[in-house]
């Protein structure tokens, strides 16, 4: 009578974990690595904690970002755990600083680049099995469990927003899962939205008394973001593909 | 009078094993390739996260588009009654199947999770298309399988090889396209992004599997002693120099368009003038090796030395296109997206430059593997199935019409 019972307490710990995961907010997927160690991989209805009618998004006010601060790639590093390996041609850029010169007027500008969470995500189109998806709140992920490494999301992102995984990883954290031989990306820091919170680059800037970034929900119009977009103008990049980005320049 | 079609598998000789032999060393470089690459990641590529897709790809979209091209002869024996092609019918369909394979192979182990293609077969997002692409590629086995099989089997009515034979025709366009439109659909980077990508890649194949299947045929006919008739030869020939016009055709309609449209001045520039290797690989790889010496090669010959001139023209064109397929593929990641055109980039991550990109070995061998695979299996149908003729005699060629 062993094997029933051995069944019952499967079936048991499967109700248990999908109970807690559905709790945490997220991932359909679990990884246990080792006792007390879980992945949660972004995984189908991920989408659990997303709220259909909210739209998060990023205003950033080109202006105010600084060409010699790194503060919001820093932050971005440290909290989801990609890091600088010496090899800056395959090493993951889940946000990087981008400085411009305009061609005629010879104004100077830096901002910061990341995922830009399309509305019409060319990544999710592309994807062979799905595993780029776009949450009802607008946040696009990856599905770490369903990549198969195609690359053909990298091929079609208009802003080179992503990065494969070159190499084995450890140290994860488990909140922003990573895996050799996967695509990854901004999150706009899935975890900490869910929470209540806002991502960490924003947080960072803000510390530095740049206020360069601004996160927000684009649906709601009493939002800080909504109403500063409605004072002034702002562009999508690549406004020309009528991808609608969730992230916006002004001053650009 | 025509003669009469004998199909005998190929005679197992001391030669064709030791080819074999030397296949199967490839095949086992291309096993080792994979095993240091997933083991290590792809860290030890010389990709990277500008340049994604490298030689693994160039090596399997070459073959995989070849694949469709090999199933040409069968396809104008069958579908347009040309009857001096028959009897190479089956082999046209067999080394099509092979090609394929071979391309599917490489374009699958160079995934970053290739233990997860059940995934990939189970979980699809039919707005992609190389979600698509996964049917229409696994169709074609099944299409050309049973074309194949009604081909071999006894006492089956024309009307049905017929029928097959074009649903196979059909198949193969489609999959070209497929194939074409992985780039033609990426509207965000200036190097594809062009619907003329798909028409291009079935010109492509005609071109490039039919030179395959010359020197393919020619090669296992020497092997095995058995004869084909030079006009059959000079006649494929022509149609090969046909096919590799209209490449360059197709090549010119698509860089002029781009010409004409001011986005794209700076991608063509890169490409026809200032790209340095890319733009040697164009003229020098694609257009003279790959087009213009070919062309004069197989309209310019004289009597005698038809089947040398066909047969250095399908090399010819095979290195041209493995280069076209290099510019295509690498050519349109290394130029930069344009993601602010008003500005000039100071700095950035690889952010408006030119992408480095150089093939490192194990991506050499895991492409050298999959043609290995495809001449292998290929190697292995006319050894264990009757697929080629005794002979191929010029007696098949309808008289009415003696030079093509």
């Amino acid at each position: 009578m062993k094997l029933p019972a051995l069944k019952t307490a499967v079936k048991d710990l499967s109700e248990i974990d999908r109970r807690e995961f559905f709790k945490a907010g997220g991932a359909v997927a679990t990884v246990a690595l080792s006792s007390g160690v879980t992945l949660m991989a972004f995984g189908g209805a991920a989408s659990a904690n997303a709220d259909a009618g909210k739209r998060w998004g990023l205003l950033i006010d080109v202006n105010k970002c600084k060409s010699d601060c790194n503060a919001c790639v820093t932050a971005c590093s440290d909290e989801n755990g990609w890091e600088d390996t010496g090899n800056p041609e395959t090493d993951a850029q889940w946000i990087r600083k981008v400085d411009l010169t305009h061609k005629q007027t010879g104004r100077e500008v830096s901002l910061p680049m990341m995922c830009q969470h399309c509305e019409q995500p060319p990544c999710v189109d592309v994807c062979p099995t799905g595993a780029s998806f776009k949450r009802a709140d607008g946040i696009v992920l990856v599905d770490k469990h369903a990549c198969i490494g195609c690359r053909y999301c990298m091929m079609a992102c208009p802003f080179k927003a992503r990065s494969f995984v070159h190499e084995p990883v450890e140290n994860q954290k488990s909140h922003a899962p990573r895996g050799n031989g996967t695509v990854e990306s901004c999150t706009l820091c899935v975890h900490r939205v869910d929470k209540g919170g806002s991502p960490a680059c924003v947080e960072a800037c803000s510390e530095t008394g740049h206020g360069a970034m601004m996160f927000g929900d684009l649906n709601d119009p009493a939002s800080e973001i909504s109403q500063a977009l409605k004072q002034y103008s702002s562009i999508g990049l690549r406004d020309d593909l009528r991808l609608n980005p969730g992230v916006r320049y002004s001053n650009l | 009078m025509m003669d009469r079609t004998i199909y005998r598998e190929i005679k197992l000789t001391p030669v064709v094993w030791l080819l074999a032999g030397v296949l199967g060393a490839f095949i086992a470089a291309a096993g080792l390739a994979l095993l240091y690459v997933e083991h290590n990641g792809h860290i030890v590529t010389g990709m990277n996260n500008q340049i994604v897709w490298g030689l693994p790809h160039v090596f399997a979209i070459f073959l995989i588009v070849a694949a469709s091209g090999a199933l040409n002869v069968a396809s104008i024996a069958s579908v347009f009654g040309k009857i001096e092609n028959k009897p190479m019918a089956r082999f046209s369909g067999l080394l099509s199947l092979a090609l394929l394979a071979g391309g599917l192979a490489v374009l699958v182990l160079d995934l970053g999770r290739p233990d997860r293609l059940l995934l990939a077969m189970t979980k699809n997002n039919f707005k992609s298309i190389f979600a698509w692409n996964i049917y229409l590629y696994s169709g074609f086995f099944a299409v050309v399988g049973a074309y194949l099989y009604v081909q071999m089997a006894r006492g089956m009515a024309p009307k049905v090889i017929k029928q097959v034979g074009t649903a196979a025709f059909i198949w193969r366009l489609a999959l070209t396209t497929g194939t074409g439109s992985i780039f033609g659909w990426l509207v965000a980077r200036p190097g594809y992004d062009a619907a003329i990508l798909a028409p291009m890649f079935i010109v492509m194949s005609f071109s490039f599997g039919l030179a395959f299947f010359l020197l393919a045929i020619s090669a296992v006919y020497r092997l095995s002693g058995r004869y084909i008739g030079p006009n059959l030869i000079k006649r494929l020939g022509r149609l090969l120099g046909i096919f590799a016009g209209a490449v360059l055709y197709f090549t010119a309609v698509r860089h002029l368009t781009n010409l004409y449209a001011a986005e794209h001045a700076d991608f063509e520039r890169f490409i026809l003038f200032s790209g340095g290797f890319f733009t040697q690989l164009f003229w020098i790889g694609q257009v003279l090796i790959g087009g213009v010496i070919p062309l004069f090669l197989l309209f310019h010959h004289t009597d005698g030395s038809n089947r040398k001139h066909v047969l250095t023209a399908s090399v010819l064109i095979i290195l041209g296109g493995m280069a076209q397929i290099y510019g295509i593929v690498i050519g349109g990641q290394a130029f930069p997206l344009e993601i602010f055109p008003a500005y000039t980039v100071n700095n950035g991550s690889f952010d408006g430059a030119i992408a480095n990109y150089s093939a490192s070995l194990p991506e050499l061998a895991l492409g050298l593997g999959g043609v290995a695979l495809t001449l292998l299996i290929a190697g292995l149908g006319v050894v264990v199935l009757r697929i080629l003729p005794l002979n191929l005699s010029d007696r098949n060629i309808d008289p009415s019409k003696p030079d093509f």
